[in-house]
């Protein structure tokens, strides 16, 4: 087998070459998932800290069914249902840009995963921080937003960095609804060009990039925000 | 939601087009559940071998696997399986390669966690009792990480259920795709992604419930 690298400069047909396709590709990747990280860690963090409310059974349900829901079904079937089904069943929904339908589908999809992070990272603080954040006469959002939480989102730092690294790596779901990204380029160029191997090299290379470098981020922000003497167990494998 | 139309649906249909799809879909979770734990255990016992020469190549295996979509090894395996093997190979048997490969990586990472939360007192007995190292990992080590692990192992083949849809990228004919050919047909794709997200979910939320009771029941014992 011989290399033919030279066909990321063909022109692909409509005045651009198959690199720059790609370059524009992996920015797509990148800004849905971006998007849908953003949208995972609000809506994550806000379902996972319903879940230990401590007297709002109602909301706790509530916030456990959300989970439950999103987390049990794959991701390429919630996209089809946020793409598809959504925008013929409620008339609004087809003013919204496929962009942002997807960005939701990721972005709900991921935050299950992250509220189960947020909650297992607020019980797993001694019962005490919360008796002192009473005992300090906060209020549930005082305790909250100046005990519990600082603490626990440093013990789900590690976790949430493999959850960050598998949205973008899920994020190549996107191809099914024709969202140009990455996967989406590296299907139809190799088709195209019959240079599957560099095709898929490249991309796979940029795939791994992007996920290495969130990973760096996240390591930088770890030890940013490390407080001395509190030390964080790692979590154990599994997942995507 | 008022216009939803399910009276296509008839056990024909289902028995036509989704029951083959969901077949499918359980075996290449059963055959990669298997198939992954077995060189993921392979894989986690290099790594821990202490040897750089088994280390180093498992190490690059699992980070590399770990750190592309699953995806891209789906279209990798379609593209390179044949040229390896010099003659085409179906979606399905391609996907069922992938699987395996892939969930190795997950399950080597499971198992080096469970084979590292077994206390170094538990090796040194079966050392001092002169077991050699096979025997020591297979009559002693490896029975207890499998028992502490298996609620994580389940769960991870609840995930690996759900990925399985993924083999959409190339066609195979999995539970999404009978739900999506019967939904071409009789023109209702709404509906039948309703229903394809329906079984998933019924199987995925009742097997994590059973994975639950599981954990409760090994927490009580242990």
């Amino acid at each position: 087998m011989t290399w033919d690298w030279q066909v990321f400069l063909n022109d692909d047909g409509s005045g651009r070459t198959y690199l720059e396709w790609m370059f524009e590709a992996w920015r797509w990747t990148l800004a849905v998932a971006g998007c849908a990280w953003v949208v995972a860690v609000v809506t994550g963090a806000v379902i996972g800290t319903l879940r230990t409310l401590p007297n709002s059974p109602w909301l706790v349900r509530l916030a456990n069914a959300w989970v439950e829901l999103f987390r049990n079904i794959p991701i390429l079937v919630q996209l089809f249902i946020w793409y598809f089904v959504l925008p013929k069943a409620f008339p609004a929904f087809q003013q919204v840009p496929g962009f942002l339908l997807v960005v939701f589908a990721l972005g709900f999809f991921t935050s299950a995963r992250i509220a189960e992070q947020v909650r297992a990272g607020i019980q797993a603080l001694p019962r005490g921080q919360r008796y002192a954040g009473m005992a300090m006469g906060f209020t549930t959002w005082q305790t909250y937003r100046y005990v519990l939480l600082p603490m626990a989102f440093r013990i789900i730092l590690p976790p949430l960095t493999s959850e960050s690294m598998n949205l973008l790596k899920n994020s190549s779901v996107a191809f099914a609804v024709s969202i140009a990204e990455l996967t989406m380029f590296a299907m139809q160029a190799q088709e195209e060009t019959s240079r599957g191997i560099e095709i898929y090299l490249a991309v796979t290379g940029l795939y791994a990039l992007s996920a290495f470098a969130v990973n760096r981020v996240f390591a930088f922000v770890e030890k940013r925000l490390a407080i001395p003497g509190f030390i964080v167990a790692g979590g154990t494998g599994g997942g995507h | 939601m008022g216009n939803l139309d399910l009276s296509f649906v008839s056990w024909e249909v289902i028995s036509k087009f989704v029951v083959n799809g969901f077949i499918f879909s359980v075996q290449l979770t059963v055959i990669a559940t298997l198939g992954g734990i077995f060189f993921g255990t392979l894989l986690a016992l290099m790594r821990l071998s202490g040897r750089k020469a088994l280390e180093i190549p498992a190490t690059i295996y699992v980070n590399g696997m770990r750190s592309i979509p699953l995806v891209m090894v789906i279209l990798w395996f379609f593209l390179l399986v044949p040229l390896i093997i010099g003659r085409p190979v179906g979606a399905e048997a391609s996907a069922i390669i992938t699987f395996i490969a892939f969930e190795a990586a997950y399950f080597s990472e499971i198992m080096r966690a469970g084979i590292q939360s077994i206390p170094r007192g538990q090796v040194f007995a079966g050392q001092a009792l002169g077991m050699t190292y096979a025997q020591n990992m297979r009559l002693v080590v490896l029975p207890q990480a499998f028992r502490n692990m298996l609620p994580v192992l389940l769960t991870q083949t609840i995930i690996l259920f759900q990925d399985t849809s993924l083999v959409y990228a190339i066609g195979a004919y999995d539970l999404l795709k009978g739900f999506v050919t019967a939904a071409k047909i009789y023109g209702r794709p709404e509906e039948a992604y309703l229903l394809a997200a329906l079984v998933y979910f019924a199987v995925c939320f009742g097997l994590s419930t059973l994975v639950r009771r599981l954990q409760k029941r090994i927490a009580i014992i242990r």
